[in-house]
């Protein structure tokens, strides 16, 4: 059986145009093979500027790919007669910096994509939103807009309109970054969660402790290659590559 | 309290109690103001109208604007730059004099078929109202500002909206009609608003094609009578309660806009 997300030979040059005419094309991504079981939570680290949100982007093709392959479940997303509609159900997305629907309430951010690409009716997408939003601890939430919550609460409530997709899988680039410390665990804590319940997970984080408790594998990046994966005993303990190495010393 | 007041409101509603006393203390006034008076309705209704059209217009436009499809944005381009670079009394004259007999040519030439069998008479060009030519251009040159405005309004939209709600899987059109488009028109609500007050004084335009609006009605009577003091005070006086009272509303907006108000 192959695996649930399958990359092959992935590149993404961005040509240096507009302002940037003249300076050097940038290498996002200079050939990435990378596997994603289903089930699995694989967690991505590297300095910045290594090709980590690249990643994530062209795989639910929020970003293209100039050279190279994805398939998510056998099925080529890559090619440009793709099911960009049917992808995206299935694999959802949480940014970093949450991007909740400013103008609706947490209820409606939960709803409107079930409604609108799911045909789900209100009333079927509001009870299936509430049973989340009270998974995630946000169930006091619901007719709160996004501004009233603390960064927490909003990154969790962009989990839960992600999860009221039903999605196979989720994809997470920094969803703790952008918050103060004592918001942190609440959101890592959802996110284990998930992991234990067997979500497959593509998460961007330098949360070593998640990834030591909750990766299956963790995968170092930089300049846009993968430079080296394993588990994160082997990754954080013992890491064969001197590039690994230093920008281990340098996070930890 | 008394600090806070607005001086510049406080010298208008003055100068609105000066013109009411010398309308009551003077026949004069009264006769005027009645006269003028009548044109209030034409004023209104080309304003409206124009209004109207013009944000339809300008939506369509300010969409094409930010399209992802080149030709579409050079073409919205070019009647922007087009016609926010012509005085709108240019505009209004060459609706008027070019414009509408090319339209009735142009109608004529497509209902010629049924004219030659008799089925129908061909359109004439006095048929089509000044005061329909006169809305007709407004819209036109309202349409590019306010095509700018939406333009704006949609840029002002955060990106990471737009890729959260396309990462959903809603279509492009979806995410245009319940992402960026509440968004953006709640952003320059103000904006829109305050082009209506333009319009209106803009409709003072359409006299220069003899349309009976409040302008003409005082410029006729100050030409017979040769009260201009009295009559063009009194034309003012209509053109201010209009549109002062429409900026406090902007005004009120604004504020409730920033305070945040969810909706
Ligand atoms: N839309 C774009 N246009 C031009 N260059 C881009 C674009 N997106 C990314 N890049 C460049 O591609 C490279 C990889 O960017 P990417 O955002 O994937 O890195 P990252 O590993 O996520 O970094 P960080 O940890 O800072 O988020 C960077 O050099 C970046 O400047
Ligand atoms: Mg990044």
């Amino acid at each position: 059986m192959s695996a649930f997300i399958e990359i092959r030979g992935a590149r993404r040059v961005f040509r240096a145009s507009g302002e940037r005419r003249g300076m050097a094309d940038t290498i996002a991504l200079d050939g990435i093979d990378l596997d994603v079981e289903t089930g699995e939570v694989v967690v991505i680290i590297g300095p910045s500027g290594s090709g980590k949100s690249t990643l994530l982007r062209v795989v639910n093709r929020l970003e293209r790919l100039d050279e190279g392959e994805i398939r998510i479940e056998g099925e080529l997303v890559t090619s440009p007669r793709a099911d960009l509609r049917r992808l995206r159900e299935e694999v959802g997305m949480v940014f970093q910096s949450f991007n909740l629907f400013s103008h609706l309430c947490v209820l409606d951010n939960l709803t409107l994509a079930p409604r609108l690409v799911r045909g789900l009716t209100r009333g079927e997408a509001e009870t299936r939103a509430l049973s989340i939003l009270k998974r995630v601890g946000l169930a006091d939430k619901a007719a709160r807009y996004p501004r009233e919550l603390s960064g927490g609460q909003q990154q969790r409530a962009a989990i839960a309109r992600a999860l009221a997709m039903e999605p196979k899988a989720l994809l997470f680039d920094e969803p703790t970054s952008a918050l103060d410390p004592e918001m942190i665990r609440e959101v890592l804590d959802v996110m284990k969660g998930l992991a234990a319940e067997g979500m497959t997970m593509l998460v961007v984080s330098h949360e070593m402790g998640f990834a030591r408790e909750a990766a299956d594998r963790v995968v170092f990046m930089d300049e846009g290659r993968v430079v080296e994966s394993g588990s994160p005993e082997e990754l954080f303990g013992h890491p064969r590559e001197a590039r690994t190495r230093a920008f281990l010393q340098h996070v930890l | 309290m008394l600090t806070r007041l607005p001086w510049w409101l406080a010298a208008l509603v003055l100068l609105g109690i000066w013109a009411a006393i010398s309308a009551l203390a003077s026949s004069d006034y009264r006769v005027i103001l009645a006269a003028v008076a009548r044109g209030l309705g034409v004023t209104l209704s080309v304003s409206l109208v124009a209004y109207t059209a013009s944000l339809l217009l300008g939506l369509g436009l300010g969409l094409f604007r930010t399209s992802p499809l080149r030709v579409a944005r050079e073409a919205a381009t070019f009647y922007v730059e087009l016609v926010r670079g012509l005085p709108m009394l240019v505009i209004l004259y060459y609706i008027a004099f070019v414009g509408a007999p090319a339209l009735a040519a142009a109608l004529n030439a497509a209902l010629k078929p049924l004219i030659d069998r008799g089925l129908a008479t061909p359109v004439e060009t006095r048929n089509l109202g000044f005061a329909a030519r006169a809305v007709i251009a407004l819209t036109l040159g309202y349409s590019a500002f306010i095509a700018e405005i939406f333009r704006a309004g949609i840029e002002s939209v955060d990106r990471g909206q737009v890729e959260a709600a396309l990462a959903l899987g809603l279509s492009r059109g979806q995410v245009m009609r319940t992402i960026v488009l509440p968004q953006a028109t709640r952003n320059v609500l103000p904006a829109l608003a305050n082009e209506f007050i333009a319009i209106i004084k803009d409709s003072a335009l359409v006299s220069a094609l003899g349309v009976q609006d409040i302008t003409q009605l005082g410029k006729v009577y100050a030409a017979s009578t040769f009260k201009f003091f009295e009559t063009y005070n009194a034309v003012a006086f209509f053109y201010l309660c209009l549109t002062v009272s429409l900026s406090l509303l902007v005004r009120a907006m604004e504020r409730r806009l920033k305070a945040g108000g969810s909706r």
